[in-house]
């Protein structure tokens, strides 16, 4: 492995991995906006799947 | 009473579902062997540049277009299309974004049913008998030897794999978006990054197994795929960014038809900026954190560069990493959860590529989840049952996968940005990417997916053309040369394939049905007003 090698892992492999931690790091602390809900309407029962 | 829609439980489970449509077998077995092949510097500035011009702006744009076109009910590309150009002809560009999705799956599940078999055979120590010949197991397993052969049950055989495999599939979409998919996902995808982690330590850890080889080191290793080599004669070939590009492309499942179709079970006021970039840094992380760092170290430790040098997807994966995980110490339970992470990968990918049918179904014919999910599963399974049938040499598989698991997503990902681009239009799609946005999108990226990535991706699209299948050199002048691809030979001309020519057939017939399909989910459609819904 070469100094340009190490360079170029290091750049690339940190690059995502701290792109993906931030990402993920947002997501879970980003506070829910007024009236912004998932699944609001969603049937829980198996049986009403034809519901949907 | 209005009819209950679908919806995602949580923004990481859509997220998360997104992710594992994305990441699949190239993350682990097709971007390694790329980047090792084309010299790790060169080659990651491409790749680089196409995630920033392509990846991420086609990503936004399907997330965007997707969420908009939900918001009038509809959550298929045909019917996306429709509602958003408001025009009867519309719903004919999303044909292919119901083929896609449809026709991969046929073969996918496939792949995905050796992943799982492989690791059965793993577990109970026959990839690793002493002398084993990985080749012949793999076509003996596979089929790829002979056309039938793999038409077997034996718990051994990929036959019953292939029925369990399917099984779990139409279970869970029959489940629906949160309860089948998002579950999934929710689970899958956190172990599928555990176990990579697990291998990835392993793989590091591994020193110089054989003293005797000295140069074999992991730190070698690493060097074959990521030292830079020469990077400017790099940057000078165009097959290069054609392979850099590709691998982005393909690898983020962009145009597929799944994140249209995902994201339109989502409100404007839900996030698809954050969400879009989450899904495609879950993916990179998986590709060059995860992948770049596993299979190319761990296969020239034990076999040297010659392991490597050539290996296609399926080789590396099936024929190359066996032999890898058998000389390895403990290697018998690091390739049992190694093909567990490729199943995990691939389930995750093949239930995405249901969801868009299912949506098309339902909502052009007007039917019920039951029958939708009937319908599908019958269809797919003839798809299936040719490509498990027809596997020697894997040319049904490869056949279909060129002429529609590439080349149509070309084609559908150039549909999407045009539209979001210049028929919606840049402000109004700008506009709509930021409803409910958690972050901004840096403004450098306006003039870029209006007028950059459709530029580049066309440019990649005829440069894939010229070379798969006018087998252009690459060479100006009397240097060039143009030599029809066995794509085309297998067609046309004296030494042409029946299997391909069946395979082409039978795509031939799926796009007619799905045109007729779609034309009478326009007459439906048709019949009631457009209306946006307040969500």
């Amino acid at each position: 492995m070469t100094f340009g090698g190490w360079i170029n892992l290091v750049l690339s492999v940190g690059f995502v991995s701290t792109l993906f931690i931030w990402c993920i790091w947002r997501v879970l602390h980003e506070p829910e906006h007024p009236g912004q809900q998932l699944a609001h309407i969603e049937p829980v029962e198996d049986k009403q799947a034809d519901e949907r | 009473m209005p009819k209950p829609q679908e919806a995602w439980s949580s923004k990481l489970g859509v997220i998360l579902a997104v992710a594992g449509s994305a990441v699949g077998l190239g993350n682990f077995l097709r971007f390694p062997g790329l980047a090792a092949q084309y010299g790790g510097g060169a080659f990651m500035i491409a790749y680089f540049v196409s995630l920033l011009v392509i990846g991420f702006p086609i990503g936004w744009c399907e997330w965007g277009l997707g969420r908009y076109g939900g918001r009038y009910g509809f959550h298929s590309t045909p019917g996306i299309f429709y509602a958003l150009l408001k025009n009867r002809w519309a719903k004919y560009l999303g044909v292919i974004g119901f083929i896609v999705p449809v026709m991969i799956y046929m073969y996918y599940v496939y792949v995905e049913a050796w992943c799982l078999g492989y690791a059965l055979n793993a577990a109970t120590g026959n990839l690793s008998k002493p002398g084993m010949n990985y080749s012949e197991f793999f076509s003996r397993y596979t089929g790829a030897g002979v056309d039938g052969i793999a038409l077997h049950f034996g718990l051994y055989d990929v036959g019953i794999f292939v029925v369990i495999v399917y099984a779990l599939n139409f279970y869970f979409i029959f489940k629906g978006i949160s309860k089948g998919i998002e579950a999934v996902c929710k689970y899958a995808m956190p172990a599928l990054i555990a176990i990579a982690l697990i291998v990835l330590v392993r793989v590091l850890t591994l020193g110089t197994p054989d003293p005797a080889k000295p140069a074999q080191s992991v730190l070698n290793g690493l060097g074959f795929m990521w030292n830079p080599g020469d990077v400017w004669t790099g940057l000078k070939n165009p097959q290069l960014w054609l392979a850099a590009s590709g691998q982005i492309f393909f690898s983020l499942s962009v145009g597929f038809g799944v994140i249209i179709t995902y994201s339109s079970y989502l409100t404007k006021k839900d996030d698809v900026v954050l969400s879009g970039l989450t899904a495609s840094a879950a993916n990179e992380f998986c590709e060059v954190g995860l992948g770049g760092l596993i299979t190319v170290p761990a296969a020239f430790v034990f076999l040297g560069a010659a392991g490597i040098i050539g290996q296609g997807t399926f080789s590396l994966g099936f024929n190359v990493l066996p032999e890898v995980f058998a000389r390895m110490p403990g290697g018998q339970l690091f390739a049992t959860i190694f093909f567990i992470l490729l199943f995990l990968a691939a389930i995750t990918s093949s239930l995405s590529m249901l969801q868009p049918g299912i949506a098309f179904l339902e909502e052009g014919l007007g039917i019920n989840r039951r029958a939708s999910v009937a319908l599908l599963g019958l269809i797919t399974a003839v798809g299936t049952l040719f490509v498990w049938y027809f596997s020697k040499n894997l040319k049904a598989l490869d056949t279909i996968d060129f002429w529609v698991g590439t080349l149509m997503i070309f084609i559908q990902a150039t549909i999407l940005i045009i539209i979001f681009g210049w028929r919606v239009g840049i402000d109004k799609g700008w506009e709509e990417m930021h409803l409910g946005a958690d972050i901004r999108v840096p403004s450098f990226f306006k003039p870029v997916i209006r007028y950059l990535t459709p530029g580049f991706l066309l440019t990649i699209f005829a440069l894939f053309i010229l070379k798969n299948v006018f087998g252009w050199n690459f060479a100006w002048g009397d240097a060039a040369r143009f030599e029809p691809t066995g794509y085309v030979k297998d067609l046309v001309g004296p030494s042409h394939d029946l299997v391909a020519r069946l395979s082409v057939a039978l795509v031939a017939v799926m796009t007619i049905f799905s045109v007729v399909l779609v034309q009478i989910a326009g007459k439906n459609w048709e019949s009631k007003p457009l209306k946006e819904e307040d969500r």
